[in-house]
């Protein structure tokens, strides 16, 4: 099991790295962390004629509140995410969601901004920039462009970003007053893919939603910003109108057969998930009890 | 770890001062592997050595129309492109099949696929090269026009006359059937309440952390072949070598330094194995294979595909009346070689009940082809198919007739005093102690207190589960197991021991070592014996060269077997040892004794000579000691069962989980195992194994499962979607013993490396069955996956 | 297309200066380019943790790394922390509590137990067990091997104590 060959090029700036990918077009691919592309290269089920390094691109590591939003460089590893305290003031979502990603090695290596292009639908960080409202920065030939976050994923490996592209930065706005988070995920051990994930972001004031984005993850072919939330928000939270809502949740849902789960199996954890979410958030574990039965 | 041991009648020779037998001492070779010293077949290099990989079939059963390997001979770095036809001409095909299992058969089997693939994974071709990397990438480059043919998938229609027979010549897919009918199993049914189930097994496979590993040298200026590879039987690889090669023993030498797991995974002979050792012969230099992951998967032996239906008749006072099965599995293409792929099958009709008095008992076994990888021995073969059905039918009556499972245990083990006795299917059991360890074991996991803190938290919704499961394991396999039906698979090891100049001892061991603590064992008994302190005492196995011929370390008989031949062999040294003593001394030998290096007396312990002294004497200055003295400082023995075909054990385990009955997730929350190897040479090595074995079985209880579709492809051939047991959903596992020795050896120890695999699963799933019984949901499958459990609960 | 590129590390502290092809991996390059075949090679798709390194004081699967990005950087394997006596106690806890049998995931187990004890000097079962979780090891049941670094840690604070 080795690697096809392929040629290297280490990028030494972001412009040296945008006129690479502009010179190799789809033929390349740009290394990062690695820790999803080397997998792939090992098993030949990918093998790019060559690789654009940009791990050595210290503008793109690091973590910044700029304003009202934190900014976190495409090269931040997983690890740093688990430690910064920027992350754990201003979005504990990614912190609480990073625990979750794979093994230690694995963070150390890993980045956000190779997760997030990679798009993988069962990986925690996409959902969570879907639930937090972030934006996307990439840089192109033609300069930078911003994504939204729910824009940017478009398919199984499949985003917004051109082959010419290189994503960039993560935009996240930061936590205001009232603001909550919860993530769990059904992984079958440790550290492996969710079979079904959440990464919800809230703003709960007198026992009420103001605001609620739930990100799904592993339901579908992309991170999922559930609709059901709204049948929440501005209202008082009962078993019915929870019911209700888990409901529209397993309408809204196109899950995936896999050999973990079906397509039934992920609804129902998705709604089980969403139940447990609103309790935990909300401080009522009443609501946790089963509304499946 | 806690002992509960009879009382000693008298000393033996194990029971001497400084006795290393019954301590933990660390293992003397684990500095080495401690600090990236091992000497693995993976990390082997050798002067010219090639790489070979080779191209598989990527269909499950295929016509080989053509091979065009011309671009990929034209390849940088690429030395040969061998076929199946070319390979014929180094080494012959086999046929994996034993006389007394009756009716078995199997085809031909070549190294290299001649004509027709029937697995996916088969080898079609092989790429030799400079390196693994340049022979991938000209495997790239051979062309195979292939013509799909129809696979055979699904056992359970393997046998329909609409399915295409696979091997023609074989008439039909049948490999082979048994049957027995003890007792009156239609009459004890007829007065009973009868219980029925489907237990369904997933398939799973060893997954060796090293894969298999083999470095063949052929020297052709020797005419001898060198094989290293990280096997648990060097003397059977070289028998089997000769054979095909057309070789005799003398020309094959097997030598296997460490090996990363085995597990009765590198206990057989694979046929891209027979390749690499034909390959380096036709190509005259050394050829290195080390299987990739994906490789491992889709060739390493798979076990346990079984489906099995079961029965089980219980009187309402919890008298169990009989039990009945019928049992299924799916073998793949070929009967494995030489071990065979009946045995899984044979075992799970032989142990079925095993535990229990009931004498009716009737089994149907059928073994069947298919195109999928091979099935064969792993870790524990048969008990953990045979432990699940009977267990999980002992729970099923149990709670038909509303009886506690350790009641109805009670009242149906085999009594610790009637032995010896056979089973029904004609298992001689010498001495078990089933109703000691289930007492050890209540005592251990506080019963009592665990069912109130059951009821208790039920009432809070959280819904966890005790399952128990009594089991019997077979170990010192003798000649029966594979002699008898003409495998040259020796069933006897053998040991010498010899004191060197400077007092220090060597001992050649035909058992292996793979983790086990094979050369500790050997180490502590040698030591214990001669009165030789551990650290003098160095053990030199793995190698047809250099040590006596024997069977390996397999089937739980390492310590039994080769520990005996240890003991023996010490025993005459220690007597040649005296002898020369007293010459020396000009004294008797019965009046002497070693102790701690030195010759004493044996009355008062007085130090008379050190055996480093007697050494210098014996090997230098032997014109010193009296005449007629010709000192013998080393001992050969030899040792097989004869008396008893198997030294069975027993022992059971006890699982407490919790089911999250909403999501269907398993948290495993601790597991208890009491059981009874007979003599414990070493507690720490025995706790370890049962440690190691129980979490095997809780991979397959809850993770492990090679999923193949329709047309026979594995489609999870890898580890992110093979599910191993990783350190995080294991629980910590708490170990009793008792212990009854064996007579038939003066060690008096029984094997243990599988009792922890056997009971494990079947723990597990009594304990989720038992927390889902409020729900009234029970399930006889395995793994227990979120999607199995939330299927039983109505809740998908 | 694909040429020896120059590469320039310390491994266990030796400078080395190496032409290699860019898809050798840094396991195969510590294993067959320098030898050092402590670090193992279990699934080279980054789950089982055998091949587990140290770059830059992080732990790091060695297969999912190319050799070409180790330039510049400090990698240790199981022999450098072996040679130095970094985890002499803790290989001692491990002979003394059997928390290896083959010995094929124990330069991996070392690595990433070393690292744990490195973030958090008192950890309980739970997280060893966690931290290790990356980890295969097909032999142990994992129990020894939570003793070992469970009693490691209690040693050091004592130590420290």
């Amino acid at each position: 099991m080795k690697a096809a060959a392929f040629a290297y090029a280490r990028a030494t700036s972001v412009m040296n790295a945008l006129e690479l990918l502009a010179a190799h077009g789809d033929r390349a691919k740009v290394l990062s962390g690695g820790q999803s592309l080397m997998p792939a290269m090992n098993l030949r089920l990918l093998s790019p004629d060559i690789l654009v390094d940009v791990g050595g691109l210290a503008e793109l590591r690091g973590i910044a509140v700029r304003g009202n939003l934190l900014v976190v460089g495409a090269l931040t590893r997983h690890v740093d995410l688990l430690r910064s305290p920027e992350v754990a003031l201003h979005a504990s979502l990614l912190r609480d969601a990073v625990a979750h990603v794979a093994h230690p090695a694995i963070r150390n290596r890993g980045t956000i901004g190779g997760s997030l292009a990679h798009a993988d639908p069962a990986s925690e960080l996409p959902a969570c920039v879907v639930a937090l409202g972030a934006t996307i920065v990439v840089r192109g030939p033609a300069g930078e462009r911003r994504i939204a976050a729910t824009e940017f994923f478009k398919g199984i490996y499949e985003t917004a970003l051109s082959p010419d592209e290189l994503l960039v930065a993560v935009e996240v706005p930061v936590a205001g007053r009232g603001a909550t988070f919860f993530f769990q995920e059904y992984a079958r051990r440790h550290g492996d893919y969710a079979v079904v994930g959440l990464a919800a972001s809230a703003v709960v004031a007198a026992g009420r939603f103001s605001d609620l984005r739930l990100g799904f993850f592993a339901v579908g072919d992309r991170p999922l910003l559930a609709a059901a939330a709204g049948k929440l928000i501005n209202a008082s939270v009962t078993s019915a109108l929870l019911a209700e809502a888990a409901t529209a949740l397993a309408d809204e849902l196109d899950p995936q057969e896999d050999q973990q789960a079906s397509p039934a199996m992920r609804r129902h954890l998705a709604t089980v998930l969403l139940r447990r979410c609103v309790a935990a958030l909300l401080a009522r574990s009443e609501l946790e009890a089963g509304v499946t039965r | 770890m806690t002992v509960t041991r009879a009382p000693a009648e008298t000393l033996s020779v194990l029971d001497r001062p400084n006795s290393y037998i019954g301590k933990t001492v660390p293992r003397p070779n684990l500095d080495r592997l401690l600090q990236g010293r091992g000497q693995y077949v993976s990390d082997l290099e050798l002067p010219r050595m090639a790489h070979v990989v080779f191209l598989r079939s990527p269909y499950a059963h295929a016509r080989i129309v053509a091979i065009d390997a011309d671009a990929a001979r034209r390849m940088s770095g690429v030395i040969a492109v061998v076929t199946g036809r070319e390979l014929e001409a180094v080494i012959t095909p086999w046929v994996g099949v034993l006389s007394h299992l009756k009716g078995l058969k199997s085809a031909p089997q070549h190294a290299i696929a001649v004509d027709r693939a029937c697995w996916q994974g088969e080898a079609v071709a092989a790429i030799v090269a400079t390196s693994r990397a340049a022979a991938e990438d000209a495997m790239e480059h051979v062309v195979v026009d292939y013509e799909e043919l129809a696979a055979v998938t699904d056992m359970r229609t393997a046998l329909d006359p609409a399915t295409p027979v696979i091997h023609a010549s074989l008439g039909d897919n049948l490999a082979f059937e048994r049957t027995l009918d003890a007792g009156d199993v239609d009459q004890a049914l007829s007065d009973s309440e009868v219980v029925e189930a489907e237990f369904v097994f997933g398939r799973h496979t060893g997954v060796t952390l090293e894969p298999r590993a083999v470095v063949a040298d052929w020297n052709a200026a020797e005419a001898r072949l060198t094989i290293y590879q990280g096997t648990q039987a060097p003397h059977m690889v070289q028998n089997i070598a000769a054979l095909h090669l057309r070789l005799k023993e003398a020309q094959v030498r097997v030598v296997c330094k460490d090996v990363g797991g085995s597990f009765g995974i590198k206990v057989h002979i694979y046929a891209d194995e027979m390749a690499t050792y034909a390959l380096s012969k036709l190509l005259r230099r050394p050829i290195k294979f080390v299987a990739d992951r994906v490789e491992s998967f889709n060739t390493d032996i798979h076990a346990r595909d079984h489906r099995c239906r079961g029965r089980i008749g219980v009187r309402s006072d919890g008298t169990i009346t009989a039990f009945e099965i019928d049992d299924l599995t799916g073998i793949g293409p070929y009967s494995m070689y030489p071990r065979t792929s009946a045995i899984e099958a044979n075992q799970v009709v032989n142990l079925v009940g095993g535990p229990y008095v009931t004498a009716n008992y009737r089994a149907r076994a059928r073994v069947v082809f298919q195109n999928k990888n091979v099935m064969c021995q792993y870790r524990a073969v048969g008990h953990p198919i045979a432990c699940s059905i009977t267990e999980g039918l002992v729970d099923l009556a149990a709670s038909k007739i509303g009886m506690d499972p350790v009641e109805i245990r009670r009242r149906n083990l085999i009594s610790d005093d009637a032995y010896p006795c056979a089973s029904p299917s004609g298992m001689k059991f010498e001495q078990l102690s089933h109703h000691a360890s289930l007492a050890k074991l209540l005592q251990m996991m506080d019963y009592g207190a665990l069912r109130a803190e059951q009821a208790a938290l039920r009432t809070r919704n959280i819904h966890r589960g005790i399952g128990f499961a009594s089991f019997i394991e077979v170990t010192n396999p003798s000649a029966t197991f594979y002699g008898v039906g003409g495998a040259k698979i020796s069933s006897q090891d053998g040991v010498a021991v010899r004191l060197d100049a400077q007092g220090s001892v060597i001992c050649q061991t035909s058992i292996t070592e793979q983790g086990q603590g094979s050369e500790s064992l050997t180490a502590q008994i040698v030591g214990s014996v001669l009165g030789v302190s551990m650290e003098r005492v160095r053990v030199i196995l793995g190698d047809t060269d250099n040590t006596p011929y024997g069977g390996g370390t397999w089937a739980s008989r390492g310590a039994g077997i080769g520990g005996e031949a240890a003991l023996q062999a010490a025993k005459a040294l220690r007597q040649n040892i005296l002898d020369v003593a007293a010459a020396i001394l000009q004294s008797r030998p019965a009046g002497l004794d070693i102790v701690n290096n030195r010759i004493v007396n044996a009355d008062d312990g007085a130090p008379r000579i050190e055996l480093n002294e007697l050494a210098r004497i014996v090997y230098f200055r032997p014109d010193t000691l009296p005449p007629g003295i010709q000192p013998e400082l080393m001992a050969t023995r030899h040792f097989v069962p004869r008396q008893y075909p198997f030294a069975f054990t027993n022992g059971v385990q006890a699982s407490w989980l919790e089911v999250d009955t909403e999501t269907g997730f398993v948290t495993l929350l601790k597991h208890w195992v009491v059981e009874d190897c007979g003599t414990i040479i070493n507690p720490q090595l025995v706790d370890e194994q049962i440690r190691g074995g129980v979490v095997q079985g809780l991979g397959a209880a809850l993770f492990e499962k090679c999923i193949y579709d329709e047309r026979g492809q594995l489609t999870n051939a890898n580890m992110a979607d093979y599910l191993v047991p990783m350190s995080g959903e294991m629980p910590d596992i708490e170990i009793g013993h008792v212990v009854s020795p064996t007579q038939e050896t003066e060690l008096g120890a029984k094997g243990a490396g599988e009792a922890g695999t056997a009971g494990a699963a079947a723990a597990v799933a009594n304990a989720v069955n038992d927390a889902l019984r409020p729900f009234g949901a029970t399930i006889t499958e395995i793994p227990l996956t979120p999607q199995v459990i939330l299927t039983a609960l109505g809740r998908i | 297309m694909s040429v020896p590129v120059p590469v320039s590390l310390l491994v266990n502290g030796e400078r080395i200066d190496a032409f290699v092809l860019p898809r050798l991996n840094l396991a195969d390059f510590l294993r067959e380019n320098l030898k050092l075949t402590g670090t193992h090679v279990g699934c080279e798709h980054g789950v089982c943790g055998a091949c587990t390194v140290r770059v830059d004081g992080e732990i790091v699967r060695s297969c999912l790394m190319l050799a070409v990005q180790a330039e510049g950087a400090s990698v240790e394997t199981v022999e450098g922390l072996s040679d130095s006596g970094e985890i002499a106690d803790l290989q001692a806890a491990f002979r003394e509590r059997n928390a290896l049998q083959c010995g094929y995931c124990t330069p991996g187990m070392l690595m990433t137990a070393q690292d744990l004890l490195k973030h958090l000097p008192a950890p309980d079962r739970q997280a060893i067990r966690e931290h290790l979780s990356g980890n295969y090891c097909r032999c142990t049941g994992y129990q020894a091997i939570v003793d070992a670094v469970e009693a490691t840690a209690r040693m050091r604070a004592e130590r420290r104590a």
